[in-house]
């Protein structure tokens, strides 16, 4: 144990050594170490960024589909009220077109009663006038021919 | 035991392990050798091992962090890419929470020695006879294998950082400054009022004070260092001695077989064996139950009772250790830092 000449010599290896290290060593690791860093910090910053925007998609997928459902809802009470306007126009025109048609059977039956009251009428007339030559050609025997004239006032 | 020419004494074991292998142009040119060598050098010894093995945990640390550099990308890393790039990150953060100047040297600075240190402190947890044995087996004589239980090594440390101590303070706060800070602290006759004949005192005052703390910055950073691991180096070193190179059950049991000295295939062959026991564990085919069995019985055979205490002693010291060399280097970084910290700023 004596000191001598090796403290220089060791000196000397340890200044070579850190040397080495500060030339070849020391930068590229720290560099890698450095990028590799900031690529996890740009990964986790990208993470972030996509789960902000998963959630802002979210939020306007739902205001989306609350605007359809709205719209839908409209629609679905438009075609409704549409569709009570239709049966009820039906309806007025059902009404309307029956009550044209019993109106226009009406007037045909009467025409037709008319028409058969005046027919009836030219044959009671002919009638009577058939009868009252048939009664003129012999004697007019009021009670024998009552019973007749009874009817024939009785069938018109 | 490491040396076979030498008589086995505990003391001569304990002092061949503590002795480096000392090299240099002596009057009969290239010499290598023991305290012999190293009185007749002086000062112009080097100690081979010590640098040899701290050059080589140097290149480890260049490999292996070079390698995961070249490779540096920022995609996904390799769980040795992430055990690296976990110490960088460590060694940075801590340089951040101290170092409040910018430096482009400081980090790369406090990573090296913090490995470099950490690798040469765990020259300690390999066993103290391994490296020495094959060592004299190669034909050298000494080998001290653990760097820092050098204390050339960490008082080469420790000046190179009071050079960068000194660049700093001149770089961060020009030569005036820094004279400036040794003379007018703690005491400064400005702020105080007096009068200016008293002045140079004052200032020689502080001259000496704060010399003395400029000096024992990196006095303490390095015996610091060598001292943990020395204290720590050596109770591997008495574990060893008492439980196997002087103990009676060992010499009794092993010298009846062997004479004086035990071969070293009986080593290599023990060593095998235990391998193999734990290799076939690892490999499930020996339960947890037969495998201590069999290693209780054969630190039994290897080395009789006294011999299985002295591993249980030691490998309860190297965990004890484990947390020592660690929290050492990891003291040596963070005081390099703050001392450059100081440095830079302005008091």
């Amino acid at each position: 144990m004596n000191i001598n000449a090796t403290l220089i010599l060791q000196s000397i290896a340890m200044l070579i050594f850190v040397w080495f290290c500060m030339q070849v060593v020391w930068p590229p690791i720290l560099r890698a170490l450095d990028e590799r860093r900031e690529k996890i910090a740009d990964g986790l910053a990208a993470s972030d960024r996509a789960e902000k925007a998963l959630e802002e998609a979210q939020k306007e997928a739902e205001t989306a589909i609350g605007e359809a459902r709205e719209k839908a809802g409209t629609i679905v009470d438009q075609a409704n009220q549409r569709h009570t306007q239709i049966l009820d126009q039906a309806k007025e025109d059902a009404l309307g077109e029956r009550q044209r048609q019993v109106a226009a059977a009406e007037a045909d039956i009467a025409l037709a009663t008319n028409q058969a009251r005046e027919e009836l009428r030219a044959a009671v007339a002919s009638l009577s006038v058939l009868g009252a030559s048939k009664i003129l050609e012999r004697e007019i025997d009021a009670d024998a021919h009552r019973e007749l004239i009874d009817k024939l006032i009785a069938e018109i | 035991m490491a040396n076979p020419n030498a008589e086995l004494t505990p003391s001569g074991y304990i002092e061949h392990h503590l002795q480096n292998l000392t090299c240099g142009f002596g009057e009969d040119g290239f010499i290598c050798g023991g305290a012999d060598v190293a009185a007749q050098l002086g000062f112009w010894g080097f100690h081979m091992d010590t640098l040899v093995w701290s050059v080589i945990l140097g290149l480890v640390f260049f490999v292996l962090f070079r390698n995961v550099a070249k490779k540096a990308n920022s995609g996904v890393p390799t769980r040795f890419q992430a055990a690296i790039e976990a110490i960088v990150e460590f060694v940075d953060t801590s340089v951040r929470d101290s170092f409040h100047g910018t430096s482009r040297l400081i980090a790369p600075l406090a990573l090296t020695l913090f490995v470099w240190i950490f690798f040469m402190n765990f020259m300690d947890l390999i066993p103290v006879d391994w490296l020495p044995e094959a060592a004299v087996a190669a034909g050298i004589k000494y080998q001290k294998v653990v760097p820092t239980t050098d204390v050339n090594a960490t008082m080469g440390m420790a000046l190179t950082v009071f050079i960068l101590i000194i660049v700093y303070s001149i770089r961060f706060k020009g030569v005036g400054g820094f004279i400036g800070e040794l003379v007018f602290n703690p005491l400064n006759p400005k702020q105080l009022n007096m009068p200016k004949v008293v002045w140079p005192f004052v200032m020689a005052f502080n001259l000496v004070l704060e010399t003395v703390s400029l000096l024992a910055k990196p006095v303490s950073l390095g015996l610091r260092l060598f001292g943990n691991l020395y204290a720590g180096e050596l109770i591997f070193i008495l574990i060893a001695v008492v439980f196997t190179a002087g103990s009676a059950w060992f010499a009794a049991g092993l010298s009846s077989i062997f004479g004086e000295h035990i071969p070293a295939w009986f080593w290599i062959l023990s060593a095998a064996t235990v391998c193999l026991t734990l290799w076939m564990n690892i490999k499930g085919r020996l339960s947890m139950k037969h495998t201590w069995l069999f290693l209780v019985g054969e630190m039994l055979v290897i080395g009789g009772l006294a011999f299985l205490g002295g591993q249980l002693l030691h490998f309860g010291w190297a965990v004890f250790h484990l947390m020592v060399i660690t929290l050492q280097a990891f003291v040596f970084m963070m005081l390099t830092i703050v001392y450059l910290s100081m440095a830079t700023e302005h008091h």
